[in-house]
Parts: structure tokens; sequence; C-alpha cells
């Protein structure tokens, strides 16, 4: 089914710069009871983000007022642990279109690509680089480019390319979902279900 | 040319269709769903109009979010329960096999698999959970997907996935005394780090690892994925053949030994080539328990927890989080901290061997006062070998009860939950902040060190005490 295209976006950005960001601290696993994929942003990093009583930690990034946007600049291996997709639903849920970081766990990162949240993979300085310009000045741009498959940071020009297989690219691009075509290769699964028989 | 690895043999043999640039489309064998991550899986075959391709090849329990106690009435939570109804709806509507809770087969996915000889050398299995890697200990290739992926299976059988690069470990030699399979993987984790693994698809190999049981190489390869990576696997042997022997739904009769002559052939050749490849020594490794936030923050239960001096550069800011949130000071001894909780259960640790080894450590003894310990079968199959063979009565008599089966306090979805600040020392898998309750603190250990604290109270080595 047919997703939101992607091709480039330009935004503020969020700093988040802990390492091991793991899917229980994404999305806790008493907030997987739903039946839906909607409104897991509400719980985005519930327990960084409120106290026992639900009321907001007023330092935790997502409530100082701070920082806003698409973006999501993170340390490395985010996303480890479970392979929950909640995770990359919460994480679009809230508003992220991007996650940057220097290193993504395996599940997640496909997960990611499987809902239109594009998992860009920096080097470790260029992290740090984008990192500091933000939190230094959260009104800095970064500028997300799919089709050339780089990293800007708008102020300066400083930039990075970001690997991405062809064929998510694509996908990602035109909002294709792996299912359709998996479904148009319906008699070539028959076959392959035939010669093993 | 040089040959094939057992990964690239099982893996290779399922590739219906290779995109350009891309994944392969790979056929799935088997398919294991539950409650948590299946209902939008369903939701989108529905809004396509479309029934689940094959059917007889996706089976079905609830697990993650089952009570504990009391399994006869009605769930008490009612988004719980909610959850667990849907896969009843689902499973009925498109005429896929569900073992209910209070069905006989009933437990958590990972356990219900082997145990009833779903699970077979060579398939290529998933499950919408990351510790599907556990099957790999049948020679098997299986993994954890997300539910997009669920969805595809259901509606063509196939997921697309790149194939992922290959790495071998070798434990060789004979374990001591009191260390078993967690030892191993909480060993290899504390080495290569909660990502080191990230990309590859693990091979386990070498004379300790031969040496296992079924169970406990399950327990080693259910592990992989705290390292990163994506899965593991262990080549089948005659321990393997003899233990699916006589499985409910394993071949029988001239179609088994048919099978075991295929499942033969299931070896790396000799000549195949790992992008990497690691050895260790079995008389390395002691008891290991976790004193951080990450499976591979791990240490000798004997040792201390590590000085800022010894932890790398780019890591010091996770330790120091960690140290923060666990209450802990590097270089502190570990054993002697007083714990709270005991969790034995999960699909690491939550099998028959596993409450075999508490029991027969309890044998005699005591809870200690202080501690609160839940123990979680597997599955109704472990449930009721336990009873049959004695071991509810044994921990009983030591002070303790044998809960229901369900994922329990190993995620903590249901109401068995570590409460806020309290430190307990489980046989799960993942020690993430507050991953066993909001705010809860854990270290992850093998079963035997688990009823040595429960005994002690505290942290303890069980060497000195077996
Ligand atoms: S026991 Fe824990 S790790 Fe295993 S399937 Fe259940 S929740 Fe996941």
């Amino acid at each position: 089914m047919a997703r939101d295209k992607f091709l480039t976006v330009t935004s503020t950005a969020v700093p988040l710069p802990i390492e091991n960001v793991d899917t229980d601290q994404i999305i806790p696993a008493r907030f997987l009871k739903a039946t839906t994929r909607d409104g897991f942003g509400e719980n985005l990093f519930r327990d960084w983000r409120y106290d026992k009583e639900d009321k907001p930690k007023v330092d935790f990034v997502l409530n100082t007022g701070k920082y806003s946007g698409a973006i999501l600049l993170t340390g490395k291996n985010f996303g480890s642990g479970s392979s929950r997709e909640h995770a990359a639903w919460a994480i679009y849920d809230y508003g992220f279109k991007v996650v940057i970081s220097s290193f993504f766990a395996d599940i997640f990162k496909g997960n990611a690509l499987n809902n239109g949240l594009l998992p860009a993979q920096v080097s470790e300085g260029f992290l740090q680089k984008l990192i500091s310009a933000v939190t230094k000045d959260p009104a800095t741009k970064i500028r997300v480019d799919l089709e050339k498959q780089e990293i800007v940071l708008v102020e300066t020009g400083e930039k990075e390319n970001f690997d991405i297989n062809d064929y998510k690219k694509e996908c990602m691009i035109n909002g294709y979902d792996d299912i359709d075509y998996l479904l148009n290769l319906k008699t070539k699964i028959e076959q392959f279900e035939n010669s093993r028989a | 040319m040089a040959g094939k690895t057992l990964f690239d043999k099982v893996w290779d043999s399922h590739v219906v269709h290779e995109i350009q640039g891309g994944p392969s489309v790979l056929y799935i064998d088997r398919h294991l769903i539950h409650e948590v991550t299946s209902p939008q899986a369903f939701a989108g075959i529905d809004k396509r109009g479309l029934s689940v391709f094959r059917p007889q090849n996706t089976v079905a329990t609830p697990d993650h979010n089952v009570p504990t106690m009391d399994q006869h009435l009605p769930i008490r939570d009612q988004l719980s329960r909610y959850q667990v109804d849907k896969l009843t709806e689902n499973c009925k509507k498109h005429n896929v096999t569900l073992y209910g809770l209070n069905d006989p087969f009933q437990g958590i996915v990972h356990v219900i698999g082997p145990q009833l000889g779903l699970t077979l050398p060579g398939m290529t299995i998933v499950c919408g959970d990351s510790h599907t890697s556990t099957h790999g200990a049948f020679g098997s290739v299986a993994f954890g997907i997300g539910t997009s992926e669920v969805e595809m299976v259901l509606a063509t059988q196939c997921i697309m996935q790149p194939k992922p690069k290959k790495m071998r470990i070798n434990v060789e030699g004979k374990l001591s005394k009191g260390v078993g399979a967690k030892d191993i993987i909480l060993y290899i984790i504390a080495k290569i780090s909660a990502s080191g693994g990230t990309g590859y698809f693990i091979e386990y190999a070498g004379s300790a690892i031969r040496s296992l049981s079924m169970e406990g190489r399950m327990t080693i390869c259910n592990m992989s994925i705290e390292c990163g990576a994506r899965g593991g696997l262990i080549a089948p042997d005659e321990i393997t053949f003899e233990y699916i022997k006589g499985r409910e739904f394993a071949p029988k009769g001239i179609e088994y030994d048919a099978a075991v002559a295929k499942w033969r052939q299931l070896t790396t050749d000799e000549d195949a080539v790992f992008d990497v490849e690691l050895n260790y020594d079995a008389a390395d490794i002691a008891p290991m328990i976790t004193y951080g936030t990450n499976p591979g923050m791990g240490a000798k239960v004997s040792g201390n927890i590590p000085t800022l001096d010894e932890i790398e550069t780019g890591n010091v800011a996770t330790f120091n989080k960690a140290m923060q949130y666990m209450g802990f000071e590097a270089g502190e001894e570990l054993v002697g901290k007083a714990v709270d909780y005991v969790f034995v259960g999960s699909c690491t640790n939550g099998r028959i061997e596993d409450l075999r080894e508490v029991a027969q450590f309890l044998k005699g003894k005591k809870k200690a006062p202080n501690i609160t310990a839940w123990i979680v079968p597997g599955s109704k199959q472990v449930e009721k070998q336990a009873i049959e063979e004695g071991i509810t009565t044994i921990l009983e008599e030591a002070g303790f009860k044998l809960r229901q089966p369900g994922c329990s306090a190993c995620l903590a979805m249901n109401d068995d939950k570590i409460p806020e600040g309290k430190l307990a020392v489980s046989t799960s898998n993942r020690n993430f902040e507050g991953r066993q309750g909001p705010g809860s603190r854990t270290m992850l250990a093998s079963p035997l060190t688990a009823a040595a604290v429960a005994v002690t109270g505290k942290i303890v080595d069980p060497r000195t005490l077996i």
C-alpha cells in the first residue's frame, strides 16, 4: 500500500546524544498492548520523558521546549534490543522523519525503512559536528537528501553521504512497500514451493 | 571456489528471488506468532483483502502478556485480554493453529517450537520477536522480524532480507564446574560488546559448544541478538537428532530416518570462509553476571565492576550512565551485593533443564528471607514435567512456588514487574533500564547463580556453594 514519498527533509533537529538507546527506552513494553499502529508517539521515550506520576520530566530534551524538528540526532547503536516495530512507529508518530546516528541496530533499521522513517548512518565525527551545531544553536537547519544520499549542515554547507540499498531507496522515494513487491512475485513463490516438494 | 558455511547452505536454498542492489526474497518454512506483534499484521492483510497464504506454516501462542497466576480465570488487565482475544480471533479467521491459554502446548514461542518438534534443522524460521534466534540451536536459520515483515509472511510466506555477513565463534575445551551455557554467552557478549555482532549471523562451534545439551545450545543462540547479531546457529549432530526424535510434530519412522540423513549434510564445509572468526578457551570462562544496563556489561561474578581506566574512551558516557542507574560504583566488588528479587524463567532459561538445575541446587536449602523469587516455566509442557519430576515439591520445600508459563518478568508486560529501585538477579536476557518494570535494576546470570543468590540473599559465586 502506498506510503508518503520521501525526497528531502530540511529541518531543525533534536539532539539525544545517548549511546545504545534500546527499544525498551524508545517504547517500554507496557505500552505495547495496542492492536493498531497509531498513537505510539505519545509514549515515545516514556520513562525518560515522564516521571512516576506521569508528569513531564522538565530537563528531558523533548520537554525543554528548546529543540524541535523532524530529525532526531542520536548516539551509536540506536534501536538495539527487541524487534518491536512499535519503536519505529512511535518515532514516526511523534513527528520524526529521519534518525541520524553513527550506528544502527539491524532489526530497527529494517523496521524504520518499512515505515517511511529514514535511518541515516554517518561517521562518528560528522554526528558529533551535527550535535554540537544543534546544541549551540537550536535553530540550526539540517538537510537530508535521499536522492543524493547526503546530509548537509545548511549554514556551513558541510556534508556527508550515507548508504542505503538501491531497492529500499526506490521504495522510500516512491512510497512503495515490500508487500506490494512480494505479491507480484506470487507465481515465482509457488514455483519455488513446487520445486522443493 | 571456497566451500559453503552452514548458514550459506540453509539461506541459499531458501532464496526465491534476488533483487539487484537490494535484499533477497527468502522463503520461510516456519512462522511463529504471538499476541503483541501480530495484530497490526493481520489488520494489514485484512485491509488488503488478503487471506493467509500458507496457514499451515504459521503457529500461534499467547505468551508476552499473559498472567502467570490464575490462568484459568479471565485475564484481568483489559488491554492484555483484548490483545490475547484478538490473537484468537485472527487465528480462527485465518485458519492458523493456536495454542491458547490453558492449552497443554501453550508457552513462550521459543520454548514451544523446539519442544513440539516444530523447529527442525535446515529450516528458515521467523517470528515477530528478536529471540527467534533461539531456534538456530537446531541448525536452522532463525531470526526476529518486525510487524511489517510478519504481514509479509502471512501474505506471501516470504520476507525480504539482505544477506548478513558471517562470523564463527569457536569455544574449545572443557567447561569448569558450575559454568554453563549462559556463562558462555554472557562471556562472549562481554568480549565483543552489545553491538559487536551487528550485521552478522554467528555460527557457534568448538568442543565446548558440542558438549552442550540442546537446552544449553538454545540458551547460547537465544542471546545472539544481545550482541547485535541477527541470529546464531549450531550445526546439528546426534544430540540434536536425539532431541527431535519422537516429538509431537517431528517426522516419524522412515520419514525421520530420511530427515536425519539429510540433516547430516548441514555442516560448514572445511574450506568455507567467514568474514570474522573468534576463538575462546572454555577454561577461561567463569560464572558471569552483568553489572550495567546492556548485556555487554558483564563480568565474572567473583570479579569486580571495571574501573574507569578499563573502559574504552568511547564508552565512558554509557558506562557512567549505567552506573548511575544501577547505583553501583566503578571498580566495586560484585559478590556480597544485597539482592531483592530472583527471576528464573524466559526463553533463555525457562526450559526443563534450567528448572532441574535450580531444583537440584535448592534441594534441602531454604530461600533467604530478603528474596522474592519468581520461578516461571517456559511452557505448559515444562510445567507438567516439573510437577511430574517432583521439582515443584523441592521448590516448595525451599520456600518457592512455581508460577504458570509466560514471558513474565522478562519484559514485565503483565503484572510481574520488579518494583522501582529493587535489584533483581534474572536468568532472562535483557538488563535494559526499566526492562523488568519501571525503575527496576537487573543483573543477568545463569540459573545456577540465580538459585545461589536466592539462598544467600546476595550476589555469590555459585562455585563456592557446590
Ligand atoms: S521470554 Fe522475554 S525475550 Fe523471550 S520471547 Fe518472552 S519477552 Fe521475549
